[in-house]
C-alpha cells in the first residue's frame, strides 16, 4: 500500500513553490499534501497530489524534473504519544526513515504522517501487523 | 561508399599537393601585395616582396594578420578585389567590440562551396540525403554555407535556419530528415525538447549531425551520438577564413582533414610566433590561397591543435588536425591562475557521467575575482534526498578544486534556467568590470 510522491528540484528563491503549485491547480490537479525540504542553495518540493500520472505528466511538459518515490502513509491518532507508538513498532525492524512529515487538519482527530523507508514493505509489514493504519491513494 | 568527384584534391598525392599549394600561394600573396595596402606595408617593413617565396617553409618569413586587423581596417580595407566584384558579403557579430566583414567574389563562393560538399561527403551524406540546414541564415556563414554546400552534393535541403524549437522537430519527424546541420549545443536542446514532447529523436530516421561554430567535447559527441541515436561530426571554419568547411571529420572521427588545398595550415607557438615541428600542439594559423576577394595571409585562428601526419585510414590525404578544445583567448585568469573551460567540463563530467549544461560567473568581490560555476540539475542526478544533492554539491566543488587548484563556488540550478543560445551556447558570464 504504497503511495507516490512527486518530488521537483527548486531554487531557494522567492516565488520557484509557487509555479508548480499554480500549474497543477490550473489543471484540476490537487494537491493533498506536500513539504518544502530546503538549503541555503536549493529545496526539493515533496507533492501528494490527487492523480500523481498526471501532475507528473503537466510539470515535466513545464520543464521540471520530476522524481516519483514511493512513500508509505500512516494513519495515528492525533494526541501525545500517537507518533511513538509507531516509531517503537519499527524500532528493532531495522528500518530506516529517510525523511517524514505530516499532516492533521481535516481529519478528525487523526493524523497522516507521511514516511519514506528504505525498505518499505517490511515496514509496511510490521505497521500492520501491529494494528497500525496503513493508508492506500484513495483514503488520502 | 560512394566517391563523389569533386571530393578528389582529398586524395592528392602528397608531393603533387605541396606543388599546387606553393603554386596558389605564390599568386595570392602577390595579389594581396597589390592590393592590399596593409598587407604591403608589413612585407614591405621587413624588406619583403612575393619572390621571396621559393618554398613553402618560406611562409614562416611572411607577416601574421589577426582579428584586431579585420576590426581596424573595418568595414572593407583588407578586400582585394573591387565591389563590382564582390557578390556577397557576411560579417560576424563581433562579441567585443566592432563586427568584422568578409567578402567573396563568385569564383570565392564557388570555393566554399565546394569544400562545404567534400566536406559533407566526408560524414557520408549523399543525394539521398535530407538534410536539415539549422544553421542560422543571414550574415552569419553557417546558414548559407552548409546550405549551398548541400545542395551542390544533390542531397535534399531543408533551409529552417535557427531558432523556432518545436518546428525544427516536426520538420524532422515529418519530412523524414537524415542528416542535421546546426551546433551542438543546439542539437542537446533539440533532443531535450523533443523528449519533453514525448518524442524519441532515436526512433528518427536521422542519422547524421555535422556540428560546429563552437568548441566541444567528445563526451559532449558521446551523449549526442546516445541520445539522439546518430553519428556526430565535427566541422570546423571560421568566417574570416571562407565560413563552415576549412576542415571536417570523416568517417574515423579520429581528427579532422583540412581543405589544405585552399586553407593552408601552420601551428605556431601563441607567445613566440614561432612556428613548431610537426605534430607539436600550438595555435592554428591559416593562409587562404585561393580566395580573391579577402585573402587572409597568416591568419591568426587562436584556435589550439596539432597536426596529425599519419596517414589517416580514410584514404584521404589532407592533413588531420585534432579537435579544437580550447582557444589561446579563452582562457580565463581567476586571481592569478590560469582556466580554461575545458577543465571545468572536464570535472564536471568526471563527477556526474554526463556533461550537464553549466555557465561560468565571474565577479569581482572586493577587489577580488570570485568564480561561480552554476550547473543544472539533471534528472540522471535528481533526488528526493536532500543529502544525496548536497553529496553531489560536495563532490562537484571538490572535482573542480581539484582540477583547477582553485577554490571556486559551485551552485546547482533548476532545469533549463541557463540561457540556451538557438546558436552558441555561451558558456561564460563576465561581470568583472575590465
Amino acid at each position: 500500500m504504497k503511495i507516490h510522491q512527486l518530488s521537483l528540484f527548486l531554487e531557494n528563491s522567492p516565488g520557484k513553490a509557487m509555479e508548480p503549485c499554480r500549474l497543477l491547480s490550473a489543471s484540476g490537479v490537487n494537491i493533498r499534501t506536500l513539504t518544502l525540504a530546503d538549503t541555503q542553495q536549493f529545496g526539493i518540493l515533496r507533492l501528494i497530489v490527487s492523480d500523481w500520472e498526471r501532475g507528473r505528466e503537466l510539470l515535466q511538459a513545464a520543464g521540471y524534473i520530476v522524481n516519483v518515490t514511493e512513500v508509505v502513509a500512516v494513519e495515528v491518532d492525533d494526541r501525545p504519544g500517537g507518533l511513538v507508538r509507531l516509531l517503537e513498532c519499527l524500532g528493532s525492524s531495522g528500518v530506516n526513515i529517510e525523511y517524514m512529515y505530516a499532516f492533521t487538519f481535516g481529519r478528525e482527530g487523526r493524523a497522516v504522517l507521511i514516511f519514506r523507508f528504505d525498505r518499505a514493505d517490511v515496514a509496511i509489514e510490521r505497521l500492520r501487523a501491529s494494528g497500525i493504519n496503513v493508508l492506500g491513494a484513495l483514503e488520502l | 561508399m560512394t566517391f563523389h568527384p569533386a571530393s578528389a584534391p582529398d586524395y592528392l598525392p602528397i608531393p603533387r599537393m605541396r606543388e599546387l599549394q606553393l603554386a596558389r600561394l605564390r599568386g595570392i600573396v602577390a595579389r594581396a601585395f597589390e592590393r592590399v595596402p596593409l598587407f604591403r606595408q608589413r612585407m614591405e617593413e621587413r624588406g619583403l616582396d612575393p619572390d621571396c617565396l621559393s618554398d613553402l617553409a618560406d611562409l614562416a618569413r611572411l607577416p601574421f594578420t589577426t582579428k584586431s586587423d579585420l576590426r581596424d581596417t573595418y568595414p572593407f580595407g583588407l578586400f582585394a578585389s573591387p565591389m563590382a566584384e564582390v557578390v556577397r558579403l557576411h560579417a560576424s557579430s563581433g562579441t567585443t567590440g566592432k563586427p568584422i566583414v568578409v567578402a567573396y567574389t563568385h569564383q570565392d563562393l564557388e570555393v566554399w562551396t565546394s569544400v562545404m560538399l567534400r566536406a559533407l561527403a566526408a560524414c557520408g551524406v549523399t543525394a539521398g540525403d535530407v538534410v536539415q540546414n539549422a544553421y542560422g541564415y543571414g550574415l552569419f556563414t553557417g546558414g548559407l554555407g552548409a546550405h549551398y554546400g548541400a545542395e551542390a552534393l544533390g542531397a535534399t535541403v531543408i533551409p529552417i535556419s535557427g531558432g523556432n524549437t518545436d518546428r525544427q522537430i516536426n520538420v524532422m519527424k515529418d519530412f523524414g530528415v537524415t542528416a542535421i546541420c546546426c551546433t551542438p549545443s543546439y542539437f542537446l536542446h533539440l533532443v531535450d525538447r523533443a523528449g519533453e514532447l514525448g518524442i524519441d529523436i532515436r526512433s528518427l530516421p536521422l542519422r547524421a549531425g555535422i556540428f560546429g561554430a563552437e568548441p566541444w567535447t567528445d563526451s559532449m559527441r558521446r551523449r549526442i551520438e546516445s541520445e539522439g541515436g546518430i553519428r556526430a561530426f565535427d566541422i570546423y571554419g571560421l568566417t574570416e577564413i571562407v565560413g563552415p568547411g576549412v576542415g571536417i571529420e570523416c568517417d574515423c572521427q579520429d581528427g579532422l582533414h583540412l581543405f589544405e588545398d585552399h586553407f593552408y595550415p601552420e601551428v605556431i607557438d601563441p607567445e613566440t610566433g614561432e612556428v613548431l615541428p610537426a605534430g607539436e600542439e600550438g595555435e592554428l594559423v591559416l593562409t587562404t590561397l585561393s580566395k580573391q576577394a579577402m585573402p587572409l595571409i597568416r591568419y591568426r585562428t587562436r584556435d589550439i591543435t596539432r597536426l596529425l601526419t599519419e596517414p589517416c585510414p580514410c584514404g584521404r590525404t589532407v592533413r588531420r588536425m585534432t579537435r579544437i578544445a580550447r582557444r589561446s583567448d579563452d582562457m580565463l585568469i581567476i586571481r592569478g591562475v590560469n582556466v580554461f573551460p575545458s577543465q571545468i567540463e572536464a570535472a564536471l563530467l568526471q563527477v556526474e557521467g554526463t556533461l550537464p549544461h553549466y555557465q561560468i560567473i565571474l565577479e569581482r568581490e572586493k577587489g577580488l575575482d570570485a568564480m561561480e560555476v552554476q550547473v543544472e540539475v539533471t534528472p540522471q542526478v535528481f533526488s528526493d534526498e536532500v543529502r544525496v544533492l548536497e553529496g553531489l554539491h560536495q563532490r562537484l566543488v571538490k572535482a573542480l578544486d581539484h582540477t583547477l587548484g582553485l577554490r571556486v563556488g559551485v551552485r546547482l540550478v533548476a532545469p533549463r534556467t541557463l540561457a540556451r543560445s538557438e546558436g552558441k551556447a555561451k558558456r561564460v558570464v563576465d561581470r568583472r568590470e575590465s
